[in-house]
């Protein structure tokens, strides 16, 4: 709230300032088994996509960034702030990171409204009228005005994931996160969840996106990264990335899923 | 037949024992397992989070209370709170025998409440906890705006069963000897039965109970339905896919 970047007007003009995300010497383990390892990466604006096998660690480092998972050492920068500092205010830092999950995640208990306006309200502290303001507003930007009333469980996974990017936004965060947003949606629902993807890339909005759609990657992406059990093999820019591809690993990978 | 019928459903029996059992049986019955709920959800709501605490030194003293006193026989921690904690010299409620009744319904209650909200709370998903704390809502804020409203809905058919043992339990304070005016519907019912030398009175309080306990079932499950489909009739629309466990 006292970040001098934001605006607490959520609106959708394209001037958004550019949030700077820096991974330094990130290593986790879950037990005895590594799951990062040493992982430097700059996102500095723009889009970035993480991509790599499963257990490749991409979805790790992506919760690290709001330390959903801590790392065992190692630091996350989000603009100026060390959310990795053990004085951090973590619950602040969080705030100006959404994080968007393969599992969408709504809260079962309230209509779509209330998923949205329930942050707005007890962590920015609007009032009500305030609050489903902002939420009918994010909610028209991705299309669901007319399911306001709705419980999560009357919509569809591509309705809910919307929904979801919209709980997130309506937070005016200055990073957003995609934990393979798309991978649990049947493919026709796919289309509408990347076009809001596609949106707020156009709009300058700072994400990082774990996805295996390659062909996202390779449109939207400024930046993209491949892991591989744990270690951050290759970060390039789309055609670079895609088209001489320096690591074998890389190269294996790409022949596999184009 | 007749001696059966005689036995259980003496008539006039019956009548001469339905005021008081109304009057002082029913009302105390009430009045007690509303009062050793209240005191069963607060303490079973803090031994759940005791439960779930990251510390040990608070987990455990919340592990031995609910182990002990589910492990103990109902009847043995009434009397050993009820008319214990008075002789040890802990009067916290003087001469009130009511205020230890209660208190020791509700001790029992807590410990297994705390293991109905623990399961409750661990049942919600951690993905919904992970959105909330996504969204810079703190530690404290997600258990009260989430975990709590969450686990509780998933409880609450369990949450019944332990009222109406609630219910039933006030029957066992009985035995610490409540004064006249202060007797619950067993109390008021076994006396009479002694007096006139038949079980018909105990029939009847029996009736009065199922009378609160069945509708009450009846009721929290239509509350649970209604939770469940976000709408109040069931009718109009056909419930969405159950929500998944």
């Amino acid at each position: 709230m006292n970040s001098p970047k934001t605006d607490s007007t959520t609106t959708s003009a394209p001037a958004r300032p550019r949030t700077c995300v820096r991974y330094e010497r990130i290593s986790k383990s879950f037990g005895a088994q590594p799951v990062l390892r040493e992982v430097d990466l700059v996102v500095d604006g723009g889009t970035t996509c993480l991509i790599g096998p499963s257990g490749s660690g991409k979805s790790t480092l992506l919760r690290c960034t709001n330390l959903l998972e801590r790392p065992d050492s190692g630091r996350v920068l989000v603009g100026t702030e060390a959310i990795t500092d053990p004085g951090a205010d973590v619950d602040r830092i969080r705030t100006r990171v959404g994080m968007v999950f393969q599992k969408f995640h709504l809260f079962p208990h309230h209509n779509v409204l209330d998923n949205i306006t329930l942050a707005l309200r007890h962590v920015r502290h609007l009032d009500r009228e305030q609050a489903v303001a902002v939420a009918r507003r994010q909610l028209d930007a991705v299309g669901l005005a007319d399911f306001a009333e709705r419980r999560p469980t009357q919509l569809s996974g591509g309705q809910q994931q919307r929904v979801a990017i919209a709980r997130s936004l309506a937070m005016d965060p200055e990073v957003m996160l995609f934990d393979e947003a798309t991978s649990a949606l049947d493919p026709e629902l796919v289309k509408g969840v990347l076009a809001v993807l596609r949106d707020l890339a156009a709009q300058g909005m700072t994400m990082i996106v774990v996805t295996h759609e390659m062909r996202f990657a390779r449109e939207v992406a400024n930046q993209v990264a491949f892991l591989d059990r744990g270690r951050l093999l290759e970060a390039a820019p789309p055609d670079e990335f895609f088209d001489s591809p320096r690591s074998e690993r890389l190269r294996a990978f790409l022949n596999e899923v184009l | 037949m007749s001696q059966f019928w005689n036995t259980f459903f003496n008539l006039p029996i019956i009548l001469q024992t339905l005021p008081s059992l109304l009057r002082e049986g029913l009302l105390n019955t009430v009045i007690l397992a509303v009062l050793s709920s209240i005191v069963g959800v607060v303490i079973g709501l803090l031994a759940a989070v005791g439960l779930m605490s990251g510390w040990r030194w608070v987990r455990f003293p919340c592990r031995v209370y609910v182990d002990i006193l589910r492990g103990l026989p109902h009847i043995l921690s009434i009397y050993l709170i009820g008319q214990g904690l008075p002789l040890a010299g802990l009067t916290l409620f003087g001469n009130w025998t009511y205020g230890y009744a209660a208190l020791a319904i509700g001790l029992v209650e807590a410990s297994y409440m705390a293991e109905i909200f623990r399961s409750g709370f661990q049942g919600v998903e951690p993905g919904v906890v992970e959105a909330a704390r996504s969204l810079g809502l703190s530690h404290l804020k997600t258990l009260r705006l989430i975990v709590f409203p969450v686990g509780l809905r998933r409880v609450l058919p369990a949450l019944t069963g332990q009222f109406i043992l609630v219910i039933k339990s006030t029957a066992l304070v009985y035995l610490l000897g409540l004064s006249t005016g202060q007797r619950e519907m067993f109390a008021v019912a076994q006396d009479s039965a002694v007096n006139n030398a038949s079980i018909s009175p105990l029939v009847a309080a029996g009736v009065l109970y199922l009378a609160i306990t069945i509708p009450l079932t009846y009721a929290v499950n239509a509350w649970d339905r209604r939770l469940r489909d976000g709408r109040p009739t069931t009718r109009a629309v056909p419930a969405p896919i159950a929500e998944a466990v």
